[in-house]
């Protein structure tokens, strides 16, 4: 189960920078081994914390603009945006507990 | 084949914790022997450092080759077929002493077992130099397989000298303008099919005798500050990639302090075999290996693991 969203260089400032819920983005690639384990364990944070924030997924090998424009240069790499504005940042794929203690300001 | 699921209350024969080479063997055999293991993969290194490889060329059994990711997926479809039980999640603590075992998860919950096998592996080592740590993701990366499509056309660099690095360093050519390799010493610790192949490619550059200082740069990474071990002369590298290849240091924060450890870091066993200085408590693969550290040597070690937790039980059992 997922609550995910994508959002691509054309959708991202709508989905991303105007939600007005915070925003977990997960920056990846098909060809990306952590990010397909990490993949799932966005979507647990997607439906258990749907109140709270949203999860958007953005695959960088078919969004480089949005990709280039934030410097991701590893992936996985976890972004938090909270009114536009990134709040903190996460790289590399790590376990559940670690994000919620890392975004623990907007899950609570 | 038997999905019945162990209540998690019930003491169990045994508890494998990794699942890289070592780990799926010591599965597959104790699986074969009926003793039910269950394996606590970890959420995101499950698999283990191959998943981050691309080629895998000297495993036996492959004559073409096989990926990485691909021998730990076949590898743990092979313990799941004769029973393991696997659970993608993190062990955060473990009581080792006495008959019964415990180890306990991210979650809380816990499970017990007469025996643990321990094969953690080893994880990546970081150069410990000023830049490093603040520009990971903004051009220091430890995965050129994730990583290297971000350096299109672009010179970048690749630190160690070792099979990996070198493994790095080629694969990166695909993506890369220039990889310079930085190494330590005046030749490569790497086999020598690895390290021609390196050697003789028209995009790699080599720096010998070297070691970095400092990674330069603010928002991105800019170039390396390089140090001539012989000479004492430092110099700059223009680079916008810095890969860190220097080897591994063996994972065992959850036992530190509680089962002996040899001067390496790895895990101390007795002899040839997988037990540690606590009965019941066997461990295999690079955690207990300072020297080898081969997928291939890790997986004979997983199995004698496995054997050792079969005789341990049989002996407990008379």
């Amino acid at each position: 189960m997922s609550n995910a969203k994508s959002a691509t260089d054309a959708t991202f400032a709508d989905v991303v920078l105007k939600s007005e819920k915070p925003v977990i983005v997960d920056f990846w690639a098909e060809w990306c081994g952590p990010c397909r384990k990490l993949g799932p364990i966005l979507d647990e944070i997607s439906v258990e914390y749907s109140d709270k924030v949203e999860v958007v997924k953005v695959d960088v090998d078919a969004n480089p603009a949005i990709s280039a424009k934030y410097g991701i240069t590893s992936i996985p790499a976890v972004y938090l945006f909270n009114g536009g504005e990134v709040q903190s940042t996460v790289i590399g794929a790590r376990p559940k507990q670690y994000f919620e203690k890392e975004f623990a300001d907007v899950l609570k | 084949m038997s999905t019945e699921v162990t209540p998690a209350s019930e003491v169990r024969d045994v508890i494998i914790v990794g699942s890289g080479p070592a780990g799926y063997t010591a599965a597959i055999y104790t699986a074969r022997a009926d003793l039910k293991p269950l394996m606590i993969a970890g959420s995101v290194t499950a698999g283990g450092e191959l998943m981050n490889t691309t080629d895998v060329e000297n495993f036996p059994g492959f004559p073409d080759g096989i990926m990485g990711p691909d021998l730990m997926e076949n590898l743990g479809q092979q313990a799941e077929k004769f029973g393991t039980e696997v659970m993608y999640d993190d062990v955060t603590s473990v009581e080792l002493e006495g008959a019964i075992k415990t180890v306990t998860l991210a979650d809380g919950q816990e499970f017990k077992a007469r025996t643990v096998i321990i094969s953690t592996g080893s994880a990546y080592r970081e150069l410990g130099v000023d830049g490093e740590k603040r520009l990971v993701g903004h051009g220091v990366s430890s995965c050129a397989t994730c990583d290297g499509f971000f350096f299109k056309g672009q010179d970048i660099a690749v630190i160690g000298g070792g099979d990996s690095a070198m493994e790095e360093a080629i694969f990166l050519t695909k993506f890369a303008a220039t990889v310079t390799v930085v190494h330590r010493r005046d030749s490569l610790r790497a086999s020598k099919i690895m390290a021609e192949r390196a050697l003789k490619h028209p995009k790699i550059k080599f720096i010998w005798n070297s070691e970095v200082v400092s990674v330069e740069g603010e928002a991105k990474v800019t170039g390396a500050r390089l140090n001539n071990l012989v000479t004492g002369e430092q110099s700059d590298l223009a680079v916008t990639g810095l890969f860190v290849a220097i080897g591994n240091d063996p994972r065992v924060d959850l036992v530190k302090g509680v089962l002996e450890l040899t001067e390496a870091g790895t895990i101390a066993v007795e002899s040839r075999s997988s037990k540690t200085s606590i009965k019941g408590v066997f461990a295999a693969g690079d955690v207990v290996d300072p020297t080898y550290r081969q997928a291939i040597t890790a997986a004979g070690s997983g199995c004698v693991a496995a054997l050792d937790v079969e005789h341990y039980l049989a002996e407990q059992d008379s």
